[in-house]
Parts: structure tokens; C-alpha cells; sequence
């Protein structure tokens, strides 16, 4: 799902490191989207709806929407979408509104 | 406390331009967005644009972001924070910054809010799919980021930005297998939808979509024909294969901050919805308070950056900067702003703008 | 209809023509922008004053054949990619149809690849006979493609892949 090549575009990409997803390791591009990492893995389900448990993928990609929210190193409620990939990140699906546990 | 003479709320073409032409004035700005980067869309958008000399027609939006962004700092008199988001203007005209972990008061002497748009949804059995996602989301995923959205996409919508995203999708390599568009006519201009259809993209006029399938994800999409009356033809329903469906339906301008500040708005569909009552200067309501680009009403960019340079010049000029050449700045910039938006693709806008001069006169 | 699907009518293709005279002495540039739309750089992209000024920007560009060239400019700084340059002296056979360019595709000089119409479809094999990096030096290439001579005003792409 990557762009290998583009006829106007070159892509600055950062190093290439791994992160976790739901337990699964996956591959990435630090300081790219959490999003745009996950949907190149082919991942495009990112949180379910709260009432009726539906799949929800991104919708706006600027951090406008609330479409991306997921669990990012513990923290509920993340914007996938303009959340900066990092090596060893714990990405998870959210199960409901998120706890914060403090 | 953080004082400035000019806040800039939003560093896209609008803001830029703001930013820019008041500090070239004299003026101390400080420009806030809330992205890692300025530039707000252009960084996307690899079209060349239209308009004008003045407006950098025939460069890339991305090389116009850079352009701005490069005299921006060469004015060194512009504070630029970036990942800031102005969160609240408060009674004593005083707004909050939320920057990372830091979060903060800021005194403004005058503020231009740039705050740009944002996408419009469009409801229909299964619109909630993964897979479906806004036309300028995939624009941002593949343009910005280098993502493909999917391998087979379909278009709902044949506006500018419908017919552009359509384009910049082949040139990424993916399949585009049809344009839909619920009005009888091409929304967008006709030379955008000529470069697509002679690549062989359908582009089709009076139909809609009514039903997304998939289970989890997108799978497919079903079809139909609209009469006259934009009911659908029965008999005329077909499934579209595609992984990817770009919901390209308008766009409505981000107004809260407007409504915060207590800045008289006006419901205005031609402008794509809640927008400030504004003077030829851009200043609304509330003085000291300016408005530009999609904020103001949603247009094209070209013109975002014109009333991004009125407001600009006039706020400088309010505060005592470049009192000598506001007039003639200002006229030009007037001058400019009349031709984009003069043409039969501009009558949208100027019955928009003139609805709203009318609400101004009905609220005196 | 254009408004309605993104082809051009035959009476607007014919509209901005060059008269068979003018196609007679070689290369000229044919605008096919059909809406009046605020825009001028195709104006402003002319160095031989053959393209009229606007008195408004949302006029239809004028272009006065006589004095072009055909020279491409105006292909490279035309943001509607809506100008092509035609060359019906190419040969006796064939015509030079330059078409501006901005897709992966990209073709080497010799090449065969099949010509779109307006609508896509293909309807001849051209040859590619140079590939011209854009004036405009933004990533894009102009393609001169050898067509049928009778089609010089129907082909008007090459497909993306």
C-alpha cells in the first residue's frame, strides 16, 4: 500500500522501526501517522462505534474527527492520525470510551 | 504574558498571507497552528493552481506552501508556533494556546482567524465503513504521507476537489472506477474533469450512491441513476467493486472560534455554512477581529491568500503600520479579489457574500 | 456534453481550431478551455504576445495563430493541462501532438503506446517521439506523440499504465 514511486512527490520517510498492534508487531516509518502505518500494514479497522460495536476507519486525516481513536502506550483516545509513529509504540484498539487510570 | 499585536489563528494559504503581508507592513505577528507544519492543505496539493500572477498560478500548491513559508521567515517578524492549538477566546480578549504539554494565555492586540474547513459527511446505508473516508483525508494519506487508500476507488462528488483527488489518485497508481455526482452538471472546473475523463474515469452526472457493502470493510458500493427530481430511477442500481469510496461533498468553514469571540455570523449556504458578517476589509463584527479563506466562506485558496493579504494589510494598518501604502496595497489586493471571484464559476460566492451584506444591513 | 460528462463537444473542439492554412505551416498551439473560469497563465507563459491579455481573468483565452509559434509554453504553465501543441506538417502521413504529462507511465522515445481520445478510448497506436522535460520545472514532462493525421484533433492522452 506504499507509493514506491510518484511522478511529482518524493517522500521523506524517517528510519524504519517496529511497533506494536492489538500484540502484533508491524512495521512503520518513525514519525510518520500512527494511521498512515497502519493502513500501509493493511490495517483500515481503528476503533468500533460506542453504541452499536461498529468498525470505524479514519475520516478526516488532520485530527479534526474523533474516527481514528485508538490506545497508544496506555493512553486512550489518541488521534491516530496526526499521532507520530514511534519505535516500540503500543498501538491497541479501544473497547469503549477509555479509561485514564490515574 | 504572551502579548502580540497580530495572532494569526492558522497557517494555511489564508493565514500565511496574513501573516505575511502584515509583517511586511511593520507589523509583530504571531501565527499559531495547530499542525507540525504550516502550509494548512496546500502541503497536499501537487495541482498547479489557477488564478493569477499574484497568486502564484501554475505552481504546485506544495511549491506555493513552501514560497509562503520561505518569505514568512525572511520577514523575521513572525513568531511561528506550530502544534499550537488556540483552544478559547475569552471576554477580555485574551485567547488560550494548548502547545504539546505547555498550555497558556496570549494577549493579541488583533486577531485573524485563518481557521480553514473541514469535510463534509455524507449519509447513506454503510457511509460508516472503513474504507470510506474524506476525499482530502485520502488526499493527506497518499500525497503527504505516501499511503495508498485502497487499489479500486470511487469518487462521490464532482467538485473541484472531487474531480483533483480523482487525478492525484491515478497518479499514485490506483484505479479510479467512476466519479459520481448527484447534480445534472460537472461541479468542478471542466478542465479538471477533461483531465481525468480522457484517462477513461466515468464521470457520472445524476447519480448517487446508495448503499455501502462490506463486511468490516468496504467490499462494494451500489448505485443509482437520479431523475429530475433527484429521486432515484427505479431499475437503474449497480454495484461499483471498490475497496475505497472518497466522499467529496463540500466542505463547511470552522467557525467556533468565531462564535466564541462573539463575531455577529450569518448561515450561508453558498459559503458552505455558519460565517462572521465581514467589512471589504475582512474585519468582522468585533473590532480588531478579521476573518480569510475558507473560514470566511469556502473558496478556492487562490482567493483565500488575497482576503488572507486584505486582512493582513488592514490589520497592520489599524495598529499604525504601513499607513502609506495601505491604500494602494489594499486596492490591488480589492482589485484581485473582484476578478477570482468575478466569472460565472464565482456567482456562488457573490450571492453568498451578497446575502450576508444584506443580513449586515438588516442587523443595523 | 462537457458540463455533464468532461467531453467537449465537436462544435467546441472545432471552436478553437486553427484554420487549415495555419495548420499548413507547422507546429501552433490549440487551447481547449471551454469555461471562463479565473485563470490566466497561459497569457502570462507567452513570450510571443500570441495569447491575448485578459481584461478580465475569467475570459476565455484568445490566441491569435498568426503570431505562435507553437513553441509549448504555454502547455508547460496551463494548469487545466488544456493545451496542446499540433503539428499537422510532421509528415505525410502523420502529426506531432504534444500533450503535457504527469504520470509514472513514462514512455521512451520509439515507443508504441495507444492513443485516448477525449473520452479515454483508445483509438489509434501513436509512437512517442520525445520526451520532453516541462519548461515549467515542476516534475512534469510534455510527450510529443506521431498520430494518424486525421487524428490530431481526437487523441489526446496516452493510458496512465
Amino acid at each position: 500500500m506504499r507509493i514506491e514511486k510518484h511522478p511529482i512527490l518524493e517522500f521523506q520517510k524517517g528510519a524504519k522501526i517496529k511497533f506494536l498492534f492489538d500484540g502484533r508487531e508491524l512495521e512503520g516509518y518513525a514519525g510518520e501517522p500512527v494511521a498512515a502505518a497502519l493502513h500501509a500494514a493493511g490495517v483500515r479497522v481503528l476503533s468500533h462505534s460506542h453504541s452499536h460495536n461498529r468498525p470505524r476507519g479514519f475520516w478526516c486525516a488532520i485530527g479534526h474527527c474523533s474516527s481514528c481513536n485508538m490506545r497508544v502506550n496506555g493512553v486512550p483516545n489518541i488521534r491516530v492520525c496526526i499521532e507520530p509513529l514511534a519505535e516500540g509504540m503500543v498501538v491497541e484498539t479501544q473497547k469503549g470510551r477509555g479509561r485514564l487510570d490515574v | 504574558m504572551y502579548k502580540t499585536e497580530i495572532l494569526v489563528v492558522g497557517g494555511g494559504p489564508a493565514g500565511l498571507a496574513a501573516a505575511l503581508a502584515a509583517a511586511e507592513q511593520g507589523a509583530e505577528v504571531t501565527l499559531a497552528d495547530r499542525n507540525s507544519d504550516l502550509g494548512g492543505q496546500l502541503v497536499k496539493q501537487t495541482h498547479m493552481f489557477f488564478g493569477s500572477k499574484g497568486q502564484y498560478a501554475s505552481e504546485r500548491g506544495i511549491s506555493i506552501a513552501k514560497i509562503l513559508k520561505e518569505k514568512a521567515a525572511a520577514t523575521g517578524k513572525i513568531r511561528i508556533l506550530t502544534g499550537a492549538t488556540v483552544t478559547g477566546y475569552y471576554e477580555d480578549k485574551k485567547v488560550t494556546i494548548e502547545a504539546g504539554d505547555k498550555f497558556f494565555p496570549v494577549e493579541p492586540q488583533r486577531v485573524i482567524f485563518a481557521t480553514g474547513a473541514q469535510e463534509n459527511t455524507l449519509i447513506f446505508p454503510g457511509c460508516d465503513l472503513p474504507g470510506i473516508y474524506g476525499a482530502g483525508a485520502v488526499q493527506t494519506l497518499m500525497n503527504l504521507h505516501g499511503v495508498k487508500p485502497g487499489n479500486r476507488v470511487a469518487m462521490v462528488g464532482a467538485g473541484n476537489i472531487g474531480v483533483i483527488v480523482s487525478y492525484q489518485l491515478l497518479q499514485a497508481g490506483v484505479e479510479v472506477a467512476a466519479i459520481i455526482e448527484a447534480a445534472p452538471r460537472i461541479g468542478g472546473y471542466y478542465v479538471h474533469a477533461a483531465k481525468v475523463r480522457r484517462l477513461g474515469v466515468p464521470i457520472l452526472t445524476s447519480h448517487t450512491v446508495i448503499k455501502a457493502h462490506g463486511n468490516h470493510c468496504l467490499e462494494k458500493i451500489t448505485i443509482a441513476e437520479l431523475d429530475e427530481k433527484r429521486q432515484v430511477m427505479a431499475g437503474s442500481e449497480r454495484d461499483l467493486e471498490v475497496d475505497v469510496l472518497c466522499v467529496s461533498v463540500g466542505l463547511s468553514p470552522l467557525a467556533e472560534l468565531l462564535f466564541q469571540a462573539g463575531c455577529r455570523m450569518g448561515y450561508v449556504p453558498e459559503l458552505g455554512g455558519f460565517v462572521p458578517f465581514r467589512d471589504d476589509c475582512l474585519e468582522t463584527s468585533v473590532a480588531g477581529i478579521y476573518v480569510a479563506g475558507d473560514a470566511a466562506g469556502i473558496g478556492e485558496a487562490s482567493a483565500a491568500m488575497v482576503q488572507g493579504r486584505i486582512a493582513g494589510l488592514a490589520a497592520a494598518a489599524s495598529l499604525g503600520y504601513g499607513k502609506d501604502t495601505f491604500l494602494e496595497k489594499v486596492t490591488e489586493a480589492g482589485r484581485e479579489l473582484t476578478g477570482l471571484h468575478g466569472g460565472p464559476t464565482g456567482e456562488k460566492i457573490r450571492t453568498g457574500l451578497a446575502k450576508l451584506t444584506l443580513l449586515a444591513k438588516e442587523a443595523v | 456534453m462537457l458540463s455533464k460528462t468532461g467531453v467537449p463537444t465537436r462544435e467546441q473542439v472545432e471552436s478553437v481550431k486553427p484554420d487549415r492554412e495555419r495548420l499548413a505551416r507547422g507546429p501552433v498551439a490549440v487551447i481547449e478551455c471551454f469555461q471562463q473560469i479565473p485563470c490566466d497563465p497561459c497569457y502570462t507563459a507567452c513570450s510571443r504576445g500570441a495569447i491575448q491579455p485578459f481584461a478580465d481573468i475569467n475570459d476565455l483565452p484568445r490566441i491569435d495563430f498568426g503570431k505562435c509559434n507553437g513553441c509549448g509554453l504555454c502547455v508547460a504553465y496551463c494548469p487545466g493541462l488544456a493545451v496542446f501543441v499540433v503539428d499537422e506538417t510532421y509528415s505525410e502521413t502523420e502529426a506531432l501532438v504534444r500533450i503535457p504529462w504527469e504520470f509514472l507511465n513514462r514512455p521512451e522515445a520509439g515507443q508504441k503506446a495507444p492513443g485516448l481520445n477525449r473520452e479515454g478510448k483508445e483509438v489509434a497506436l501513436v509512437t512517442v517521439k520525445r520526451v520532453q522535460p516541462s519548461p515549467s520545472k515542476n516534475g512534469a514532462y510534455i510527450l510529443w506523440l506521431a498520430v494518424p493525421k486525421e487524428l490530431a484533433f481526437e487523441v489526446r492522452s496516452i493510458p496512465v499504465k
